[in-house]
């Protein structure tokens, strides 16, 4: 008998796009309230994991074609990169540096720090290791 | 210039990433790999040759003034240890080519070997304990992958024991820095040492050296926490269990030297002397599992504890010949259990079987691993021309003008056990009747002795070169012995 989740499956798609958007929100915010890289790529996949259990792994790796061991790798290049940044200006490894900026949108003096491209590296890493720990054991029989 | 200290570290790091790109294909593995090593030898030299000429150098990472940030510290003992892991590192790469086998090389075996290089390297350059405590996790949650990787139900078995092991000491660890840094207020190496040393060593400081050393006894396998270590080694491929003997155990000993000489050196009679008891116990206990097995790898899992303990005794000598001596076995040490790894692995490979009397005559076929294996074995005993001589000599000379008469004895005797368990294992498996025919022999050595033979050669160099290698050693026992060289390097006081 097939059990019908059409319940779950409707409030999936709406619930799902909240975290996600909120999961972005928490990122961004991390240098001034609490929030960062960690806290945000973790809530990411944990959206995705509202559509893992609501659909299944085909359905959620047809949606979201990445290879995430791929995304975890890339993750780390960026934050490393983000490092060795520093080293090409003569300062040591990790230094950040930042600056103000007019954006069109986001209005004048927007801060914009190298420290948020090595949130976002981190970011990817942990989305990419909790999709990674989650469908491989979703996987495996 | 000091950007140098960080390039040891960055080097494998970047390396391992860009490997995970390229898991499926195991050639562009092995040339990146190769490549990425022969880069780390060639500036882990070079970092031996700057602190050389310019004293100790600290990168300040992040622009951080220490101790508020993160410091990378290269004396002379971290630029040594650095430069023998990336050769030991390089040469278990080639021995892995025709060894590990494709099914481990396509499952990101080269990304966590470089991983964990990146662990051994940082913890040997950070001045900073709680980062050390994350390069260690670095270094062993690599080697929990590599010591589970192939999955075989012996690997499975022992990795679990090894987690469990690891896991417990990593959060002794963390709950001796969470002591020490409310008690100090600090976690910098150089900044500790300072206010250690304004405070005289209280009671309470000693108490938490004693159980940072119960934490790096783990790790480096002394006397009573040494149970996990025979095990473990016995389950993972050849050249994995090479990397952890040459390595792992002596980050361990490498922390023990660094808290020791730098920081709690002020209560001599309690700490040192139960660090002596123990490391003479270590000794005493390797040697007994030395005697007692067959099996190749066993007997050098065995002389892996009794070097620990010979090193770590280094601690308590209180002469400059005695630490040149400790530190002069050390480097030895961890290029001689490599290459006798190495050695095992391949008389595997030929024999299939790793008990040294179901071996036999293998001298007839093989001649060079033979030989090659002669010369491992009397310089890990050591024989006057070879690097374990002088190591030993400095030792004995040490524990004399510290009057440990009972060490030199311990000491001179475990050379005679460790001679005995390897001699034992030539004779059986390289002389008598051969026992398998040509056809019957499993596999070959071809392109195995290579890298054996690299780290031989430098074992060789080690010995007769002693004159061109003692200043460096000098070098590296006078900062541990004058921490006020190490604290004005950091400090910049």
């Amino acid at each position: 008998m097939k059990v019908n989740d059409l319940i779950l499956k409707t409030a999936t798609n709406v619930v799902s796009f909240i975290i996600i958007t909120f999961s972005i929100y928490l990122f961004f915010t991390g240098h001034y309230t609490p929030g960062g890289g960690f806290i945000g790529g973790l809530m990411t996949s944990g959206g995705l994991l509202l559509l893992l259990l609501a659909y299944d792994l085909e359905t959620v790796q047809s949606i979201i074609p990445f290879d995430f061991k791929k995304v975890i790798a890339t993750g780390l290049l960026l934050a490393l990169g983000t490092g060795i940044g520093g080293l090409f200006f003569d300062k040591p490894f990790l230094t950040h540096t930042y600056g103000y900026f007019d954006l069109p949108f986001f209005g004048e003096d927007t801060a914009l720090a190298t420290a948020t491209l090595f949130d976002l590296g981190v970011y990817l890493v942990v989305v990419g290791i909790t999709m990674t720990i989650i469908q491989t054991i979703g996987e495996s029989e | 210039m000091s950007n140098y200290v960080i390039l040891p570290i960055l080097i494998p790091l970047l390396t391992g990433i860009i490997l995970m790109f390229f898991s499926r294909n195991v050639t562009a593995s092995r040339i990146i790999s190769v490549v990425s090593s022969l880069l780390l030898v060639g500036v882990s030299g070079y970092l031996v040759h700057l602190v050389k000429v310019n004293g100790i150098l600290t990168h300040e990472v992040g622009e951080w003034k220490p101790p508020f940030g993160i410091v990378l510290v290269a004396d002379m003992l971290s630029a040594l240890l650095v430069l023998t892991t990336s050769i030991i590192g390089l040469c278990c790469i080639l021995f892995s080519f025709r060894s590990i086998g494709i099914e481990r090389e396509r499952f990101y075996f080269y990304s966590f070997v470089q991983f964990m290089i990146v662990g051994v390297t940082g913890a040997f350059l950070t001045g900073d304990l709680f980062n050390l405590f994350v390069f260690f996790e670095v270094m062993l949650m690599s080697s929990y992958v590599l010591i589970a990787l192939g999955g075989t139900k012996l690997q499975l078995r022992e990795s679990l024991k090894y987690i469990l092991v690891n896991v417990v000491s990593s959060a002794l660890f963390v709950i001796a820095v969470g002591f020490l840094y409310s008690v100090v207020g600090t976690l910098n190496i150089a900044d500790l040492s300072v206010r250690v040393a304004e405070a005289d060593q209280p009671g309470i400081v000693t108490a938490i050296a004693m159980l940072l050393f119960v934490v790096f006894a783990v790790k480096g396998a002394l006397f009573p926490l040494y149970f996990w270590l025979p095990g473990s080694y016995k389950a993972p491929p050849s050249v994995v269990t090479a990397l952890f003997g040459a390595l792992l155990t002596k980050v361990g000993v490498y922390a023990i030297f660094r808290v020791f000489f730098i920081i709690f050196y002020h209560d001599p009679s309690f700490t040192h002397t139960i660090i002596g008891y123990v490391c003479l116990f270590t000794i005493v206990a390797g040697c007994i599992g030395a005697i007692a097995y067959w099996d190749v790898e066993k007997i050098v899992i065995y002389n892996i504890v009794i070097a620990v303990g010979v090193i770590t005794y280094g601690v308590t000598l209180t002469t400059e010949a005695g630490v040149s001596g400790a530190l002069y076995y050390l480097i030895h040490d961890m290029i001689i259990k490599a290459a006798l790894f190495l050695l095992a692995g391949a008389m595997f490979t030929i024999t299939g079987t790793h008990s040294a009397k179901k071996m036999g005559g293998l001298i007839k076929r093989h001649p060079l691993l033979g030989w090659m294996f002669f010369i491992a074995v009397i310089s890990l005993a050591g024989i006057p021309p070879l690097s374990g001589f002088i190591g030993k000599f400095l030792l004995v000379q040490g524990a004399a003008e510290s009057h440990s008469y009972l060490f030199m004895a311990i000491l001179l005797l475990s050379s005679l056990v460790v001679l005995y368990s390897v001699i034992k294992v030539f004779i059986h498996a390289f002389w008598r009747e051969p026992k398998l025919t040509a056809q019957e022999e499993k596999g070959s050595p071809k392109g195995l002795l290579l890298p054996i033979a690299l780290l031989l050669a430098l074992s060789v160099f080690l010995g007769v070169g002693a004159e061109m290698v003692s200043p460096y050693i000098s070098d590296a026992a006078k900062t541990l012995m004058n921490p006020s060289i190490y604290i004005d390097a950091v400090l910049k006081e």
